[in-house]
């Protein structure tokens, strides 16, 4: 699971509603797989991210170049520099194995193999 | 002619857990391929989503259409060995995809909310008892038992689409003549105002399968 995917998940525990956004990162192992730069994806998907979540998330796990406050990604200039260090984060970062815990129910999801199990018991949904 | 994902790395005891292409996954397939100039080109895709991606093979190919690394690819499975090989099948093809492990889009909305620009559905299709559906003994029976009219599935997931699909989305659901798909179509254009279009039909043995495409009245098409 990259980050960009982390970004889209949320608990959805029946009845936790709020708060539940993003899932916070723990005891993960991560892996760079590096992947071509596609300038244009990624202007693409920048609106699209929470990206509090994301300056949030990336410094759960040590990853401290995120500006806190997004560029205006309305004007074209998103500089190539920060393009490459968004791609860094967002697409060739890999959470391989761990958890995410709801910060609202604590509720755990695992993270196993890249792949993230959001599935709940008959009770929780 | 975009090839069918290389499926080489999938064992027969894979499949003993994962349902293994078959015509249906090639009609989507063909359909997919019909449509690959609109999606790339009108569509212009940055988020697609499929609901049950089993081996990957369908959005493996979506990836190869539209281009590695152009557009997230993200795939959701209620069982775990299909969201493994969906992995491995992007990886075999070099197409990266997102697997995430859950039932129908648990976990995606509200965050998700309108932003799906193409949705993929191969729906467990198959008229069943619900019996069948709801004690399914093994997990490969997920994959195809649907239940009643074998709509019990897809009943769940056609009021989800709306609020997946983007202003520009579509939405391609593989249906069998048994799933009664003019009354899916009246009920995604009274209740969503959902237009569709029988994209491409073909007889399998005795089934006859179809692939819907639906969009949203206020896109134009061409």
């Amino acid at each position: 699971m990259r980050l960009v995917a982390h970004n889209m998940l949320q608990c959805h525990v029946k009845g936790c509603n709020s708060n539940n956004f993003p899932l916070q990162l723990s005891n993960v192992e991560i892996e760079i797989q590096e992947t071509d730069f596609n300038p244009m994806f990624l202007r693409n998907i920048l609106p699209k991210l929470e990206w509090n979540a994301l300056v949030k998330t990336a410094l759960q796990i040590n990853i401290t170049t995120l500006p806190n406050v997004l560029p205006d990604t309305s004007t074209d200039d998103l500089d190539d520099e920060f393009l490459k260090m968004l791609h860094r984060v967002l697409l060739e970062t890999h959470i391989q194995q761990g958890k995410m815990i709801c910060p609202n129910c604590n509720h755990v999801y695992a993270i196993k193999d890249g792949i993230p199990n959001m599935l709940l018991n008959e009770n929780e949904t | 002619m975009i090839p069918t994902p290389n499926l080489d790395h999938i064992s027969s005891r894979d499949y003993e857990h994962v349902y293994e292409p078959a015509e249906d996954t090639f009609l989507f397939l063909d359909a997919l391929e019909k449509d690959a100039e609109f999606l790339r080109n009108e569509i212009k895709p940055c988020i697609c989503l499929e609901i049950g991606s089993g081996t990957g093979c369908i959005s493996t190919f979506l990836g190869k259409i539209l281009g590695d690394g152009t557009a997230l690819l993200i795939c959701t499975d209620i069982n775990p060995y299909a969201s493994a090989i969906t992995i491995r099948t992007g990886y075999n093809n070099s197409i990266q995809l997102e697997s995430i492990n859950t039932n129908l889009v648990n976990g995606l909305l509200p965050r998700l909310y309108h932003s799906i620009d193409i949705l993929c559905f191969n729906p467990p299709y198959v008229v069943t008892t619900s019996d069948d559906l709801y004690s399914s003994r093994s997990i490969i029976e997920k994959a195809w038992a649907g239940g009643i009219d074998g709509r019990e599935v897809i009943d769940k997931m056609l009021p989800l689409v709306d609020g997946l699909l983007s202003d520009k989305g579509v939405f391609y659901l593989l249906l069998i003549n048994e799933n009664k798909p003019n009354e899916v179509r009246e009920i995604m254009k009274n209740n969503y105002h959902l237009q569709s279009e029988i994209l491409l039909s073909r007889l399998a043995g005795r089934e006859k399968q179809m692939i819907l495409k639906f969009w949203r009245d206020t896109l134009l098409k061409k």
